[in-house]
């Protein structure tokens, strides 16, 4: 369903995505996990053709630079945020897309009903909440029916109850045979539903793995944020990844997943190196449901 | 590899709209959204009511004869429309793309199944479709008004007013567009427009009499660099079309009359269409060839 190739976008010196390649099966999850300012949202936005970049992209067979259009139809796309003109009311809004994808009026209503949104039509934008615009974005994402749907942390702006339900939804998707390429730095959401994890660091996956080999447990898992003085944090980081932890930094500390029984694995892995913990932080409602590996 | 085909299954999957239908949705929504916005209102108010106070005006000082109404009332708007239409359109065009791009809603529209041009183009026709019916109230009011008092007198060189007026708001709207385009913040195209109004309207006057001072430039030459300032273009094509002498202009005036006699006013069409055209296409590419959204 996805073939890159070589995917680099640079924003003057920095290489925010450096040549990576992947090939995505349909009916297949693939998940870009990293933390922020991996190049997850980047690599997106070339795969999708919205930002150039060197290298090339092929959704569905359909070469995304020289026929972006068609490759685009192919996708339905949930930003991190959505954003609308304020002012607009949620069933006008959903209309215009459905024009573009050439939809008529019972699918847009049925697909305002999948997601929970039926008799919402009349409300403006900045009206919605930020549970009710994701659903409005995935609504507008399934409008066509689209093979692939493409999602950019869709539930970062969540709470733990519309994270559920995205969740839930993008399963169930899954289940009917869509393909999903998403991102995300929630190792509940990866757990759940990603085939695959190409782990992202500084633009350039670092690991085409899966989640089962990410976090090696059957136990639910609980991310932790450590504090440490900033010099120590990179060499930290490595330490944990050859102790087989998954880590990521995110600029306020180093967040690991570990088993919800051996929250201090990590810290003791670091005291064996000589790195000093200065504070360690339980990161709230990262719920694994039930039946995940 | 993985192909539409393969893809397909049983089911047709998802095109894109064509060309014309894609433009067409942009169009439609751009249109809704400027009669909807507060600028439009405001910019149609205070049109509408200049021009029908010129209106009046006109008519006070010749009673309900003379110069007949349609004809005197139409030398009254010239200056009232070489303020104010380019205003309007410089103003609407600068906001339509960095307005987007600032919301973050561009990017969000650039991820579906349209190209850029798409967008470009559909927003242009819609703004300029608003425009054109701002213009038609005022018009159509100050119209009236006239037929009501004076009857069809002079009603040719009226028309031919409104379709100048179209045209330079079109050309207006095209420059509003490329600097929107070649802005990242709405706040500097804005402030872009306004200057390049100011240049129009004021500055390119005072540079033309200063240059043709300082360098004792021919009057071909001094007409060639008039008209290159679509204002000056309009201004003579609808004083051309009131079958009044461009003598009215100066030694310009008379040596345009002479040179190009009855051609002239197809020319200044031209040109006036020229400058709509040009920037737009300028406007398209660089648009096409941006990096990102």
């Amino acid at each position: 369903m996805i073939e890159a190739e070589g995917i680099t976008k640079s924003f003057g010196r920095v290489e925010a995505v450096r040549d990576v390649s992947f090939t995505q099966p349909a009916g297949s999850a693939v998940a870009l996990w990293g933390s922020n300012g991996a190049g997850k949202t980047t690599l997106i936005r070339c795969l999708l053709g919205v930002m150039r970049c060197r290298g090339s992209a092929r959704i569905g067979g359909v070469d995304v630079r020289s026929r972006g259009r068609q490759a685009r139809a192919l996708v339905g796309y949930v930003p991190q945020e959505l954003a609308f003109h304020d002012d607009v009311r949620l069933g006008s809004a959903i209309l215009f897309f459905g024009g573009l994808r050439r939809v008529d009026g019972a699918r847009v209503s049925a697909s305002l009903a999948s997601v929970g949104l039926a008799g919402h039509e009349r409300k403006r934008v900045r009206d919605l909440s930020g549970g009710m615009k994701q659903r409005l974005a995935l609504a507008i994402a399934l409008l066509a029916d689209p093979p692939l749907i493409v999602l950019d942390e869709p539930t970062s702006n969540l709470d733990a109850a519309g994270r559920g339900e995205v969740v839930q939804t993008l399963r169930m998707l899954k289940d009917a045979g869509k393909t999903l390429l998403f991102a995300s730095h929630r190792p509940d959401e990866v757990i759940t539903l990603a085939d695959r994890v190409l782990v992202l660091e500084r633009g350039a996956v670092e690991r085409d793995t899966t989640a089962a080999e990410l976090w090696p447990t059957e136990k639910p898992v609980q991310v932790i944020r450590l504090h440490l003085s900033m010099a120590s944090e990179a060499h930290a980081a490595r330490v944990l990844r050859e102790a087989g932890h998954a880590v990521h930094l995110n600029g306020q500390g180093l967040c690991v997943a570990v088993p919800r029984d051996q929250k201090a694995a990590p810290i003791h892995t670091l005291a064996c190196s000589q790195i000093q913990v200065r504070d360690i932080e339980m990161l709230d409602d990262v719920d694994i449901p039930e039946g995940t590996p | 590899m993985t192909t539409i085909n393969a893809l397909a299954g049983e089911r047709a999957l998802p095109q894109a709209r064509s060309f014309s239908g894609g433009t067409l949705a942009f169009a439609r929504r751009e249109f809704r959204d400027a009669v909807a916005s507060r600028w439009f209102l405001l910019y149609t108010l205070a049109f509408t009511v200049l021009a029908v106070a010129v209106s009046f005006m006109s008519l006070s000082s010749v009673g309900t004869h003379g110069f007949a109404g349609f004809g005197r009332t139409t030398a009254g708007l010239l200056n009232l429309v070489m303020l104010i239409v380019p205003l309007m359109a410089l103003t609407a065009g600068a906001g339509c793309i960095a307005g987007e791009r600032e919301r973050g809603t561009l990017l969000y529209l650039l991820a579906q199944p349209v190209s850029r041009t798409q967008v470009l183009l559909g927003k242009y026709v819609g703004l300029a479709a608003a425009l054109v019916c701002s213009l038609c109230v005022g018009f159509g009011v100050s119209a009236c008004v006239l037929a009501w008092r004076t009857g069809s007198v002079g009603f040719g060189a009226y028309a031919m007013l409104v379709c100048f007026t179209a045209l330079l708001a079109m050309a207006m709207l095209s420059i509003g567009v490329l600097i929107s385009v070649l802005s990242r913040r709405s706040s500097v195209a804005t402030g872009v427009a306004l200057f390049v109004w100011l240049t129009l309207v004021f500055l390119s006057d005072l540079g033309l009499m200063a240059g043709t001072l300082i360098f004792q430039l021919r009057v071909q030459e001094v007409f060639g660099l008039a008209i290159l300032n679509p204002l000056q273009a309009f201004k003579m094509g609808v004083i051309v079309n009131m079958n009044a002498s461009l003598d009215v202009l100066g030694p310009v005036g008379a040596y345009a009359s002479q040179a190009f006699g009855d051609g002239l006013a197809f020319m200044l069409a031209a040109t006036m269409l020229v400058w709509a055209l040009v920037p737009l296409l300028a406007a398209v590419v660089l648009f096409a060839r941006r990096g990102s959204a």
